[in-house]
């Protein structure tokens, strides 16, 4: 059983929820050991690195830091939290007048970060680490004929970290392929959700949503599957103010692509979250209860 | 001989983290901005900032939405055939229009960051309930209420804390915070 230490971030002890109780059930199956980073801090969000660059960068090493005593990967189930734990991670390694400099701020908390650990985001633990092949194996609700959008959002893909396909990428696809799904082709896969612009800049961001909702819609899809919780937020939740702003009458599930999974491996869809929603996963459940 | 940098030697300057290209390398080829999916709202597009940092237009650039309006999604920055990155330009221009406290009217991402940091600073994790206070003031009524009855809805379904979050060693915290900026009297 491979341990990580897992960094749930501020979204997931509450507005996401179903997101942190589905990724410890489904992990749980596949023999991932994900360990709550022991009093872990806020990574800073996107709202930090607008203010001080430095002081962003330290919060997010506390972290790693902490991660690191504790001799593990770090996982982080949300993109936002994966890209900033990553970067601060990847610039503090290059740059060793900076590392100094937070790791004798991080004295004051008894830490050091050194870098020898990776960051991941949880959907790459489940697709590379665990292997597509194993999540297969596990499938015994196989969700035959559900037609599920992959929603990629921005943040596990860009900016770019290594040789990954930013411009094509497949892995979500082949994921509800594994679960028995159709991974439906959604030309907006890749595009932003409107992130914290929901709450700076409402009118652009629930336009951004609309068109991302539309072009699901359009392609087919009865679910969208997402890996980040800024983004569930702001396909599920605003969906209703969406309809209201531009008369439109929009309405599909926005889901977790750890809830499929779990009700793939028949889990019950209580134990995944489902149920928290604003927008209702009832129509999905139907395909899990074959 | 000149001493004080202009104004496109500090952007250039504040974006030290990133490994990328300068912006003096810009070839004003727009992939940026056709790639931008808030560039509609944008009173100058990704492009047009660059070239006007460039032209050192300080002014109009302090008071223009485009920088507030980018979500960072970071489909420029991967697409710059120059290998510039963009979206931490915008990063850049956020802290400078911070640290000189100038800014369009009206926007609410200042507001909001600073609220955001304060509430970080505090308890060590975020917390919603206080960050909606940074921002409800700037709604319309009917706004305010379709986004109450988000709230609400939010809440029924347990969706929302009710009490704010804390870290265990909030101290050490707060003293390894005091090491990188000034936070003023302990409290």
């Amino acid at each position: 059983m491979k341990k990580y230490a897992y960094f749930p971030g501020c979204s997931l002890e509450k507005m996401a929820n179903s997101y942190h109780v589905s990724a410890l059930e489904t992990s749980k199956i596949l023999g991932v050991e994900l360990k709550e980073l022991d009093d872990w801090n806020c990574c800073g969000a996107t709202a930090y690195f607008h203010v001080d660059e430095l002081l962003a960068h330290t919060l997010c090493a506390r972290n790693l830091a902490i991660a690191e005593k504790e001799k593990l990967d770090l996982v982080a189930p949300c993109s936002g939290c994966y890209k900033n734990m990553y970067f601060a991670s990847d610039h503090l390694k290059k740059d060793p007048d900076l590392a100094e400099h937070i790791n004798n701020a991080l004295q004051e908390d008894n830490l050091h970060f050194t870098g020898n650990i990776k960051v991941q985001h949880l959907i790459d633990v489940f697709v590379n680490d665990v292997g597509l092949n194993e999540i297969k194996s596990k499938v015994t609700q196989p969700l035959q004929n559900l037609r599920i959008a992959p929603y990629y959002g921005c943040q596990i893909l860009r900016p770019k970290k290594d040789s990954e396909d930013v411009e094509q990428p497949r892995f979500f696809e082949d994921l509800i392929a594994s679960i028995g799904a159709t991974p439906v082709d959604f030309p907006l896969k890749l595009r932003c959700c409107g992130g914290a612009l929901i709450i700076t800049s409402r009118t652009t961001a629930l336009s951004m949503v609309r068109n991302l909702l539309q072009n699901a819609i359009n392609s087919g899809a009865d679910v969208i599957a997402t890996a980040c919780p800024l983004c569930q937020v702001n396909l599920e939740c605003y969906q209703k103010q969406v309809n209201q702003e531009f008369g439109t009458n929009l309405s599909i599930p926005i889901m977790y692509f750890t809830q499929l999974i779990g009700l793939a491996f028949g889990i019950p869809a209580k134990k995944l979250g489902v149920g928290t929603e604003l927008v209702s996963a009832q129509p999905v459940l139907t395909y899990a209860e074959k | 001989m000149p001493l004080r940098p202009s104004f496109s030697e500090e952007i250039a300057g504040l974006l030290h983290a990133t490994h990328a290209n300068p912006i003096k390398t810009c070839i004003q080829c727009g992939t940026c901005s056709g790639s931008c999916p808030v560039a509609k709202f944008m009173d100058y597009s990704p492009r047009k900032i660059i070239a006007m940092i460039n032209a050192d237009l300080k002014d109009r650039i302090l008071n223009c939405n485009t920088y507030w309006y980018c979500a960072s999604c970071y489909y420029c920055t991967v697409r710059c055939p120059r290998g510039i990155d963009i979206a931490e330009l915008m990063y850049a221009l956020k802290r400078y229009s911070i640290w000189k406290n100038q800014y369009k009217e009206g926007l609410v991402g200042p507001v909001f960051s600073e609220t955001f940091v304060k509430t970080i600073i505090k308890s060590g994790r975020s917390y919603e309930p206080v960050l909606a206070t940074s921002y409800l003031f700037t709604f319309g009524l009917q706004e305010m209420l379709m986004e109450a009855q988000t709230a609400t809805n939010l809440m029924l379904k347990g969706r929302i804390p009710v009490l704010p979050p804390r870290i265990k060693r909030l101290e050490n915290f707060k003293k390894v915070i005091q090491k990188i900026i000034p936070l003023g009297k302990p409290e």
